[in-house]
Parts: C-alpha cells; sequence; structure tokens
C-alpha cells in the first residue's frame, strides 16, 4: 500500500503534486477503517520509534500524533520544551542530535520559528513531518482539512473556499490555500486589514475586505483561531469588535452555498470566530476534521516510514 | 416649500458647471438647475445676481470642543459660525475630553448636532484609544455609531507600525485616515517655525521636517498598505514636494491646507502675537508661495479651517503658555476668494477645494447640485466687503489673528436639506 510517495519528508505543502495529494488523502481514507475498529490497532508499524520534539505547546496536534502512532503500534519519544534542557541554555541542534541518538525513525517537530524543521530535515538523516513552524506551514492540518471535504464533497474541482481571520500569520491558512489550491479549489481569505497579507493576491487566493464577500457563495467556510496580540501589539481593538464584523454566526453563514460546510482548525475561541449559535449548525464538521487528523497522520506515518524502508 | 435661486452664478465642479443660471429646491432637494426655470406657483425667489452658487462648503478639519471644552465653544456656537461662513457641513475632530474613540461619544456629538440643527456634523473619530498611540480604537463600531473617519489628529500617532495598523484596519471599514503629519520627536517644546524669527523671539523652532518626515511616513505607508491616507494642514515647501512626488507616482494620498497657512506667514507671530500661535506654525514667503501653488496646481487637494476655538483663558498668557490654534470658519472664504482675485484659482476650482473635494475625501453626501441631491447650497458674494470683528463671529471664542482685516467676500445664505440655517441680515 502507498510505497509511491517520492517524498523523505513532509515540510510543507509546496512540494507534493496534486497525486502526492491524492495518496495521502486516499491511504487516510482507508486508514479510517482502521480507526473504527472495535480494537483500532494494527501491527503495520510494530517495531518503528516516532520522536515528537514540540518546543512550542499544542495539546491537540500532539495527541493526534500519537494517536496515530500508537493504532500503528509504532513507539513514540515525547520531548517538550517546557522545563527542557532547552530551557538551560541547549540549542535546537544539540537537542535534535541528542533525540537522533536514542534511535527514532522518524521526527515530528512543532517549533515556533519558521523553517526549523526544514533546519532539521537538513541535519538529521531521517524523515521529519512538520506539525506546526512558526508562521510558515502546518501541512498535516491541511491535507487533514483536505481529506474532510473530500468525503463531504467528492471533489475539489470549482469549489470556493472562504479562510476568514487571522491569515497573515496562520500557518493554517498558508498550507490549506496552496492545498486546496493544488486540488482545484478557489480560495477566497478575509479577516480585519490587520490580519490580511499585504499582497493582494496571496499565495493565490483572492484577498477581500469584507467576510460576507469571502463568504459569497462559498462550500467551504473555515474560521481560523485569532489572537488579539501578535509581535506584542493588538492587531483588533477588542474581542467584542472581532466578533461583530468578523465572527461566523447564522447570518454570515446564510450567504453560502447550500450545504456549504463549517471547519475550524480549533482550539475555537466560541464568541468570537465563531457565534454559540453554530454549534448546531447543519455543515460543522469539527470533530470530523479531529477524525481526520489521526487518519491523515497514520497515513503520513506509513508513507514516510515505509518510503524510508524501501 | 419651494425655493427658486434666480441668475446666480452656478459652481458645481462635480459637473464641470460654470454658469449663469436657476437653481429649484423642493423638499430639501435640488430638483432642477438650468439656464432658466420659470418659477412654479407658491415658490419663495431668492435674486441672487452677482452671487455664486456653489454646492454647500464642507469643512474637513474643525474643533468643536464639546464634549469637555464647552467654554471656548460648543456644538451650537461652532456649527452657527460654520453656517455663518457658508459651510453647511464641519467634520470634527476626535481630541475632546474625553476623546472621541467611543460610539457613545460619537453618537452624542451627532445626537447634539440634530438638536442644534445647523450644520451637518461629520465626527471624526480616534485612531487610537484615548489617543494615546498604543491601541487601535474600535473602528467597526465608530463607523456604526456614524464616524466618518479617523484621526488622532492633536497628538498625531507616533508609532509607524500603529499607523501602518490604523491604515489597515481602517480599509476593513472604508474608513478615511486623516493624518496630522508631525514627527512629535522634532516639534518637540517647538513655539513656532523654526528660523530667524524663533531666534530672534528666542522661542524654541519647529522645524519644517517635522511635517515632511511624518508626511513622507504616510505616503510610503499608503504605498505599502495601498490604502488611502489624507494629510491634514500642509504647511511648507518641503511637504508640498513630498506631496507632489507621491501623486506623480499614483499613491492614494490627499491633502489639505488651511488659509492661514497660504496668507499668513511667521512674521505674524512677532511680538509674540498669541493669536498668529498655530499648530503647524506660520512658515515663511517660500511655504506660503509653494502652498499656494499647491492648491492651483492639485498637488493639495481641499482647504479646510483648522478652526480651532480657545478662550482668553489659553490665549491671554505668556507666549509659550499659549495654546496653539485660532479661528477659521467664518474667515475662509474671503481668504480663498483672495487666491481666486490674484488668479491663482477659478471660480470652479475654488468651489472643488471648499465642497467637491472635501466630500470625497471623507466619502460623504455633498459636494455636489445635481438634481437628486440633498440642497446643500451656500450662496456667495464674491466681492461683499466686511471688516472681522469680534462682533461678527458667531465662534464663542474669538482668537483670530484676522480680527481688524478687511475681508472681501461672505456666505450670504446657507442652505442644509434647503432649509435656511444662515443668511446675512
Ligand atoms: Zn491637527
Amino acid at each position: 500500500m502507498g510505497v509511491d510517495f517520492p517524498h523523505r519528508h513532509l515540510l510543507e505543502i509546496g512540494p507534493l503534486s496534486p497525486e502526492d495529494l491524492w495518496t495521502v488523502l486516499k491511504t487516510a481514507r482507508n486508514l479510517k477503517e482502521v480507526l473504527r475498529r472495535p480494537i483500532p490497532k494494527v501491527p503495520t508499524l510494530r517495531g518503528k520509534v516516532v520522536a515528537h520534539l514540540f518546543f512550542e505547546p499544542s495539546t491537540r496536534t500532539r495527541l493526534s500524533f500519537e494517536r496515530a502512532a500508537k493504532v500503528l503500534s509504532a513507539e513514540v519519544l515525547n520531548f517538550s520544551a517546557r522545563g527542557s534542557s532547552l530551557e538551560k541554555g541547549e540549542n535546537l541542534l544539540d537537542t535534535i542530535k541528542n533525540v537522533a541518538a536514542m534511535g527514532p525513525d522518524l521526527l515530528v517537530i512543532r517549533h515556533p520559528a519558521s523553517g526549523a524543521p526544514h533546519f532539521v530535515a537538513r541535519k538529521i538523516g531521517i524523515p521529519v513531518i512538520n506539525a506546526g513552524d512558526g508562521f510558515h506551514e502546518h501541512p498535516t492540518q491541511a491535507l487533514l482539512d483536505l481529506l474532510t471535504v473530500w468525503e463531504r464533497k467528492g471533489d475539489f474541482q470549482g469549489l470556493k473556499v472562504a479562510i476568514i481571520g487571522d491569515i497573515r500569520h496562520s500557518r493554517v491558512a498558508h498550507s490549506d490555500i496552496l492545498a486546496f489550491r493544488k486540488l482545484g479549489a478557489e480560495v477566497w481569505v478575509s479577516g480585519p486589514g490587520t490580519m490580511l497579507p499585504p499582497e493582494r493576491e496571496a499565495l493565490g487566493a483572492r484577498v477581500v475586505r469584507r467576510v460576507e464577500e469571502a463568504v459569497e457563495g462559498a462550500d467551504v467556510v473555515m474560521a481560523l483561531r485569532v489572537q488579539k496580540e501578535r509581535h506584542g501589539r493588538s492587531l483588533f481593538p477588542s474581542w467584542h469588535e472581532y466578533s461583530r464584523f468578523f465572527g461566523l454566526n447564522r447570518r454570515v453563514l446564510s450567504r453560502a452555498a447550500e450545504g456549504a460546510l463549517l471547519m475550524h482548525p480549533g482550539p475555537i475561541n466560541w464568541g468570537v470566530e465563531l457565534a454559540p449559535e453554530l454549534e448546531d449548525f447543519p455543515g460543522q464538521v469539527i470533530l470530523e476534521q479531529v477524525e481526520n487528523g489521526v487518519a491523515v497522520r497514520m497515513a503520513l506515518l506509513l508513507l514516510l516510514l515505509k518510503a524510508a524502508e524501501a | 416649500m419651494r425655493l427658486l435661486i434666480r441668475k446666480a452664478r452656478i459652481l458645481d465642479p462635480s459637473q464641470g458647471l460654470d454658469l449663469e443660471g436657476d437653481l429649484l429646491i423642493e423638499e430639501g432637494r435640488i430638483v432642477a438647475l438650468d439656464r432658466e426655470i420659470p418659477p412654479p406657483s407658491d415658490c419663495e425667489i431668492f435674486e441672487a445676481q452677482r452671487l455664486w452658487a456653489l454646492p454647500g462648503l464642507i469643512d474637513l478639519h474643525v474643533h468643536l470642543r464639546e464634549p469637555g471644552e464647552e467654554w471656548k465653544e460648543d456644538l451650537e456656537t461652532g456649527t452657527t459660525a460654520a453656517a455663518a461662513g457658508g459651510f453647511t457641513a464641519v467634520a470634527c475632530m476626535p481630541n475632546t475630553r474625553p476623546p472621541n474613540d467611543s460610539p457613545e461619544v460619537t453618537r452624542y456629538l451627532l445626537s447634539r448636532a440634530r438638536e442644534v440643527g445647523r450644520t451637518r456634523v461629520w465626527p471624526v473619530a480616534c485612531i487610537s484609544k484615548g489617543q494615546e498611540g498604543r491601541e487601535l480604537a474600535p473602528f467597526g463600531e465608530l463607523k456604526e455609531a456614524g464616524a466618518v473617519a479617523l484621526s488622532d489628529d492633536g497628538r498625531p500617532v507616533a508609532d509607524s507600525g500603529l499607523m501602518r495598523l490604523a491604515l489597515e484596519y481602517a480599509a476593513s471599514f472604508d474608513l478615511p485616515v486623516i493624518s496630522h503629519a508631525e514627527d512629535p520627536g522634532l516639534s518637540a517644546g517647538g513655539q513656532v517655525n523654526e528660523g530667524p524669527v524663533a531666534a530672534r523671539l528666542g522661542l524654541k523652532g519647529i522645524p519644517a521636517e517635522a511635517e515632511a518626515v511624518a508626511i513622507f511616513r504616510e505616503v510610503r505607508l499608503a504605498a505599502l498598505t495601498g490604502v488611502p491616507v489624507h494629510i491634514a494642514h500642509v504647511s511648507t515647501a518641503l511637504s508640498v514636494e513630498i506631496l507632489r512626488r507621491a501623486k506623480e507616482e499614483g499613491l492614494p494620498v490627499t491633502a489639505e491646507t488651511a488659509p492661514h497657512y497660504f496668507t499668513l506667514t511667521e512674521e505674524a507671530v512677532l511680538e509674540y502675537n498669541t493669536q498668529a500661535k498655530v499648530n503647524p506654525p506660520l512658515r515663511t514667503e517660500v511655504d506660503r508661495e509653494a502652498v499656494r501653488q499647491a492648491l492651483a496646481e492639485g498637488v493639495i487637494d481641499a482647504v479646510a479651517t483648522d478652526h480651532a476655538p480657545h478662550s482668553p483663558l489659553e490665549k491671554e498668557v505668556e507666549f509659550p503658555a499659549a495654546a496653539f490654534g485660532l479661528l477659521g470658519l467664518e474667515t475662509a472664504v474671503p481668504l480663498t476668494l483672495n487666491l481666486v482675485r490674484e488668479g491663482l484659482l477659478s471660480p470652479l476650482r475654488f468651489a472643488e477645494l471648499l465642497s467637491t473635494a472635501p466630500a470625497r475625501i471623507l466619502k460623504v453626501p455633498g459636494g455636489t447640485l445635481k438634481p437628486g441631491s440633498p440642497a446643500d447650497v451656500t450662496l456667495i458674494d464674491p466681492d461683499l466687503p466686511w471688516v472681522v470683528t469680534e462682533e461678527e463671529l458667531h465662534s464663542k471664542s474669538k482668537n483670530s489673528p484676522f480680527l481688524g482685516w478687511e475681508m472681501r467676500g461672505r456666505a450670504v445664505l446657507t442652505l442644509v436639506e434647503g432649509e435656511v440655517r444662515w443668511r446675512l441680515r
């Protein structure tokens, strides 16, 4: 199964061809069946060791990777920056070399510096999965978003995807824009002016000032988690104002296409990005995204470790 | 109620019209404009031979001092002065007490304006909370409450990063951003223009560069963000040069100047005349000439007054302790008409500078006499001689460097939605 994945690492969406994306999606969809068994465990990666290096806290992504590894019977080494030798002044490369010396077969790395996984991949001879780096990318999130939309919509051609929120600083947005476009969807983005990319056409997405314009006729509407402060300064005046002018609610979503999906990478600031009334919005697929996250990460472990073996 | 204005020189830049004709107003709207309109029945007629009829003048930049400093001016006296000066609308700056950084203040201003019933009032809200230059004010809520533009005016945004965010965030709500262009580090402690006059008077100067570097910053931020910025009260030749180049580059930058900058020079502060103490300060003859040319050539888009009333408490004091600011609403028309008489501006350009351009910059209704538009109309007698005296001025404060000046030209009738808000007796 799926050894035709011509990549050693998963660092960003850019190098993946549409075929590569489909390979991951199809593999993940097959693996979902495993997840739904009464005893969801297969021996496929028995004896393999996956090291999780989280230099930035993220309970969800970390649990998702951990679950994926365990279903496939891989061993997991956990490393988190908090309280670690990093605080004693050890640099990233030293940390990685030490972890590598323990013999993992693959590294999953999340780091607050854009490009940190690239740096690690260059220095270490084993596959690396980027679990989110700085303001750069979060490719596994994009893949799970693709899987969720594919399952619900059947295809990507001609879909309009609207992404709302902090586009400029969101690695999720960056990966999603690239991934959806590669498979034939058009992507529109909107949010407060302070969170939009300075370029009119960022990564090929249409940038529009009004959220309503982005959502108009969209088949998929994705809200991003926002933070009030970036680089130590507020990008919008108040949570209240954000929710009022940039948050999604039933009124805004009524402009979307019939049967539109509502997505969010989590964790959600309810009442800010999403009005609480959207908890039972018919197209809301946020928990499906979580389940698909495990499947996509299983697929990637399988594809990268099998490729490394081959 | 119908009103026919007959045989006026109609000046409407929005239609490129400069013709002698009639204007018919009905139920608050302009219904017809033509060389000759037969008077309908039950119609009041205003004979306007030798008078100019313009779309109502709009002042982009006034200080009404309410709330908080009502001893200087309030909405009623300020808008009465505005109507007497020929203005049908004024944009009021947010440096009140409290500053207009919340929808409550904006709504208060609008409800007071309705109560008073003089000119239209377009509230300009703060860029930053408390005008402190740290965090953005809630632009979305301010716009909903009725704010039409943003500015920290008297306390310019020093932090370039915040100014960038302000432009970007303002674009989300399509609100114009007005920059009081001043580098506070360069102007700190300054009293008058930096140069020989400052030296002679022993006062700390404000260099032209304090304005120019700030304008250059705004120009580059407009280029960086693609968001328009409007520069308030341009006073120097250096600033004009920067604006000229920005416009040649096609950047979304507009600018205003005030009549005192094209009328007076720094000489006006000699003998420590606090009535001429204003910020930015009155400059040199070279600057004055550059500003005049810029108005003629279109490098500067509009004339605003920066009407800044102060009571004797703030002005009849030693020079360094005196407040900056002078009255502008009632002297703007004759002072700008001087440029027409000197052949620098056409009458149509005059109307453009005081009405059509301000409406366009603020994105508010007005600036046109097209049939169907609200009947905001100003009739001016361009030659009427009068003398500026305290009694003539309707402002609560009398801080004008033009007291005692003989002027030519004056608004004789100001209509807002067809209603007479000022009529020279
Ligand atoms: Zn100012």
